[in-house]
């Protein structure tokens, strides 16, 4: 097997495996730099997992080809509103963001399962019709070598990650509501005091981060498992928060990471076809996200630091 | 209103919100609850064999939920409960086939092989919390997946060849007895709650009466007062991790040495570890809060394995009150406020 060929097989499924993880530590990133801790990451995946499969279930004969798109927005509708109860708790009600994220993963897994028996009687859904299907970019595919690495048999939604993530990071550091809402994480007090609704941005925070969550979630459904069960997420809404912090809070950094570990996750599948790696267990693979997180935490990958005020409340006219 | 009072009704008025919601979403969807909850109770006290079911189900309940308390009390949240878990049953399963000796040795033994699993699994966030300053609910949550798929591994390639699951070890191990598990018409009960009420003890008497849980309490409510005083606020983050590890590990073994008697590779976590989290909370983070909270939780999760034959209802049910309940607990401030109001017109 050429080295041509395996990077043939690497390339694309590391950016198949990698684009919920996008989307998902996006979605962290907002919650996080408006001083929200978001570990219910991997509940308002779940929940888009589930709405994106049920949508497409019921309206696969009214939208046709269109219908896995319209899924996704269906997902990351879903998400938002669930992220609307984390926003409650932590942020009016003053709960430990902890806490209340615990809360949100395990009212998310009970809801979706739960409702899964209602409508269908049974554990897990039916394969969807028409998931996201691999294709071939036009005009990027003719170019020589690139083109036949990054742009054939690869998904569309692979591409919309990284063009969101550069979204995300022009919202964040080049807009000014980018700036209120960096701000609001690193010193609420002090936008306070400059007129910025500290409560609002952080309600919008969260708010994006269950929609990026949904997003990531309904693209997880509809291009990798292509069905909903008890098993679908599972810790992928963790391995976006391991990304989020690998890549030190900051939208592109996220991107990076969470390419990286959809590029591990990938290995660790893919790896018994290839020869390099045929020889090493894969638990090494399996592993290796979380043991570089916690690395970079140590500061032995570049110090990450999180936003000053993550996961503190912010009370009016307290000091 | 008094405090101690007040501390009472805030996690009864969570669990009643958390039941009022459940019951507006079966009506919502169609269900009957009445049956559905006559199910459930039937299903954890209705005879015998479901009440030993649901003891055992309590035991690892409390140990975990002694865990996620006692590391709360340093004012640390250790999430990894779930990682430690599965360090501890592995280890004490390990321990269990690895010997052949008499009882009373080969069982405190493995006893003791996942207590010293479980807090050397915690032991690394807490050197990391104490040397580097990284919040222990990140390194926690990692450690619990790098346990996972460690475990799974260590299953798979280093106890057996291949196999899913490692043979059942033998009585000289064993948590069970034939004894509780006669009287419970053969349910899985074994003599791991005897351990896990001395644990509860345990913790009672070394936070509350003793100087250094004295001290570790002193870490929790100010790290910068106990510093003053001239305790080492590192060596109580990391003696708090080991402490509470070791109660995860020994939840383990609970699984490991009395309701399995072998462990299997897992796809996904327990969520005994997490039900922990749910377990302190609820019990205000003190050894008879946590004893009661998993006795509810226990016995909501085994009546709720009686509910989709007796009542129709899917079981996930009792998932969404206990997460329901969770996020009351946590919401308290709400609550609080609410009595703060209703107390105040009472004086009027």
């Amino acid at each position: 097997m050429s080295f041509m060929e395996v990077l043939m097989i690497i390339i694309p499924s590391t950016l198949l495996w990698a684009a919920p993880l996008v989307f998902t530590a996006l979605g962290g990133v907002f919650s996080e730099r408006s001083g929200v801790v978001n570990i219910g990451l991997e509940g308002l995946m779940w929940i888009g997992a589930f709405s994106s499969i049920v949508f497409n279930l019921t309206f696969v004969h009214v939208f046709g080809n269109w219908t896995p798109w319209i899924s996704l927005l269906a997902a990351m509708v879903a998400g938002g509103l669930f992220a609307i109860l984390h926003a409650v708790a932590s942020i009016t009600f003053r709960a430990d963001h902890t806490v209340s994220g615990v809360a949100i993963n395990l009212l998310a897994s009970g809801i979706t399962l739960f409702l899964v028996k209602y409508i269908y009687g049974k554990g897990e859904t039916d394969i969807i019709q028409k998931g996201f299907s691999k294709i071939d970019i036009p005009v990027l595919k003719d170019i020589p070598v690139i083109g036949k690495l990054f742009f054939q048999d690869t998904y569309w939604t692979s591409y919309l990650a990284i063009v969101v993530a550069f979204i995300a990071w022009y919202i964040i550091y080049k807009t000014p509501f980018g700036l209120r809402l960096r701000s609001c994480g690193e010193h609420p007090m002090a936008a306070d005091t400059m007129g910025i609704n500290v409560t609002k941005m952080r309600y919008l925070g969260v708010i994006i981060s269950g929609m990026l969550g949904g997003i990531g979630g309904g693209v997880y459904a509809e291009a990798i498992s292509s069905n909903f069960s008890h098993a679908t997420i599972s810790g992928q809404g963790f391995m976006a928060l391991a990304a989020m912090i690998f890549g030190k809070w900051h939208p592109l950094g996220a991107m990076g990471a969470a390419i990286f570990f959809g590029f591990a996750q990938s290995i660790s599948i893919i790896g018994s076809s290839l020869p390099l790696l045929k020889n090493i267990p894969d638990v090494y693979l399996l592993i290796a996200p979380y043991v570089l997180t916690i690395l970079a935490l140590t500061g032995f990958i570049g110090r990450a630091e999180a936003p000053k005020a993550d996961g503190v409340h912010y009370i009016k006219g307290s000091r | 209103m008094s405090k101690r009072l007040r501390n009472i009704l805030v996690p009864i008025i969570a669990i009643l919100l958390g039941i009022i919601v459940g019951t507006i979403i079966m009506v919502a969807s169609g269900y009957d609850a009445v049956a559905a909850y006559t199910a459930l109770w039937n299903g954890a006290f209705g005879n015998i064999y479901y009440t030993g079911e649901v003891v055992r189900q309590v035991t690892p309940y409390i140990l975990a939920g002694l865990a996620v308390a006692f590391a709360f009390r340093v004012g640390l949240f250790n999430i990894g409960v779930e990682g430690q878990f599965m360090v501890g049953w592995l280890a004490s399963v390990w321990v269990g086939l690895a010997f052949h000796l008499p009882k009373f040795i080969h069982l405190p033994l493995a006893i003791l092989a996942s207590i010293i699993a479980g807090a050397l699994w915690a032991f690394i966030p807490g050197l990391l919390k104490a040397r580097f300053r990284i919040h222990e609910v990140i390194v926690t949550i990692m450690m619990n997946y790098v346990a996972l798929y460690v475990t799974n591994y260590i299953i798979q390639h280093v106890i057996t060849n291949n196999a899913d699951r490692t043979p059942s070890i033998p009585d000289s191990a064993s948590l069970r007895s034939p004894w509780l598990a006669s009287i419970t018409d053969f349910s899985r009960l074994h003599w791991g709650i005897v351990l896990a009420i001395i644990c509860c003890f345990i913790m009672w008497f070394l936070l509350e009466k003793t100087t250094r849980g004295f001290e570790l309490r002193a870490v929790g409510f100010n790290q910068h007062a106990a510093h003053y005083a001239g305790m080492s606020v590192n060596k109580n983050i990391i003696l708090s991790m080991v402490i509470s590890g070791a109660f995860a590990g020994l939840a383990g073994a609970m699984e490991g040495l009395g309701t399995f008697g072998y462990v299997a590779t897992k796809a996904a976590f327990t969520g005994v570890g997490f039900n922990g989290i749910a377990v302190a909370l609820l019990g205000a983070n003190t050894a008879l809060g946590v004893f009661f909270a998993a006795l509810l939780f226990g016995a909501l999760e085994v009546g709720a394995l009686n509910m989709p034959l007796a009542a129709g209802v899917p079981n996930e049910l009792v998932d969404i009150i206990i997460a329901l309940i969770v996020f009351f607990v946590a919401s308290s401030y709400l609550i609080r406020w609410f009595i703060e109001r209703i107390s105040k017109k009472g004086v009027k």
